[in-house]
């Protein structure tokens, strides 16, 4: 079994991407669903990116900043040129009604439970 | 062996950060000197600065504010970026489990040290896809004047 980071390695040696950052995400779930909201500053809706692959969901999307073409960095707390974050959805949520919204560079999903896989109540039968 | 099931060793560069932050605790963050307006790594709202020959441009990641309440304000060379995020408040009797509670909720504050020749009359700002654009234009650089040498005669 390879280790934790001779896998990195091996993974970043085979694919090298631009830098990416971890967006931070709210998650709660109700009854219906799951819902979740991701700080995706600098996020356009055009270039932002959802992809349900299996049971994996993907988030990406570039950081347009619209900085001026001489811009000479001072002070940089964001280096990143990207978000990327990945979640493993199980199997009651029901990938094919996704709701998604991006404003002001907050995105909110919507993930609902298949309709069998809300909680119900279980009669209990005098035996 | 990981802090968070949310978080993946996939992820370098959050890895070399979360050591940069121990590190830091550690030592104390005393290696190098920085400055004295300074604030700890990670908080919010993140800040960009840049400069061009004609003005400086900030650029503050604070997705979801209101940029009407925002308080943007220039004094003896000091710009502060002020507000408060609030998050939709979900109605309190529906059932909810938290799993990861990551965004920053509250009342934030930063200020930036502008250069000498930053023109505080002259400032802009906007607010598109949850970034604060704010450029401070720059006075222009005196042209070297020539001095007439007079006859003394």
């Amino acid at each position: 079994m390879t280790t934790p980071s001779q896998d990195i390695v091996e993974r970043d040696a085979a694919a090298p991407e631009p830098a990416a950052l971890t967006p931070t995400v709210n998650i709660t779930e109700d009854d219906n669903g799951i819902t979740l909201t991701a700080d995706l500053p600098g996020a356009t809706r055009d270039a932002l990116s959802l992809r349900v692959d299996g049971d994996t969901l993907t988030l990406e999307a570039p950081i347009q900043l619209g900085e001026s073409a001489t811009l000479e960095p001072l002070y940089v707390e964001r280096r990143a040129g990207r978000y990327l974050r990945s979640f493993t959805l199980s199997r009651e949520l029901d990938s094919t009604r996704i709701d998604a919204a991006l404003k002001d560079g907050v995105l909110t999903l919507r993930l609902p439970k298949l309709e069998q896989a809300r909680p119900r109540r279980i009669e209990v039968r005098a035996a | 062996m990981y802090p968070s099931l949310l978080n993946f060793p996939g992820d370098l560069f959050a890895e070399v950060d979360a050591l940069q932050r121990q590190m830091d605790r550690l030592l104390g963050s005393r290696g190098s000197t920085s400055s004295i307006r300074a604030v700890e790594r990670g908080s919010f709202p993140a800040v960009n600065i840049g400069s061009t020959q004609d003005a400086i441009e900030i650029y503050v990641f604070a997705p979801g504010i209101d940029p009407g309440r925002v308080e943007l304000t220039v004094d003896k060379g000091l710009l502060t970026i002020a507000g408060e995020r609030q998050f939709p408040r979900a109605d309190a009797g529906a059932k909810t489990s938290v799993y990861a509670r990551e965004r920053v909720e509250g009342t934030f504050r930063r200020v930036i040290a502008l250069p000498e020749d930053a023109d505080a009359e002259r400032v802009d700002a906007n607010y598109r896809d949850g970034v604060l654009r704010i450029r401070v234009q720059r006075r222009e650089a005196l042209r070297p004047r020539r001095i007439e040498v007079r006859d003394a005669a």
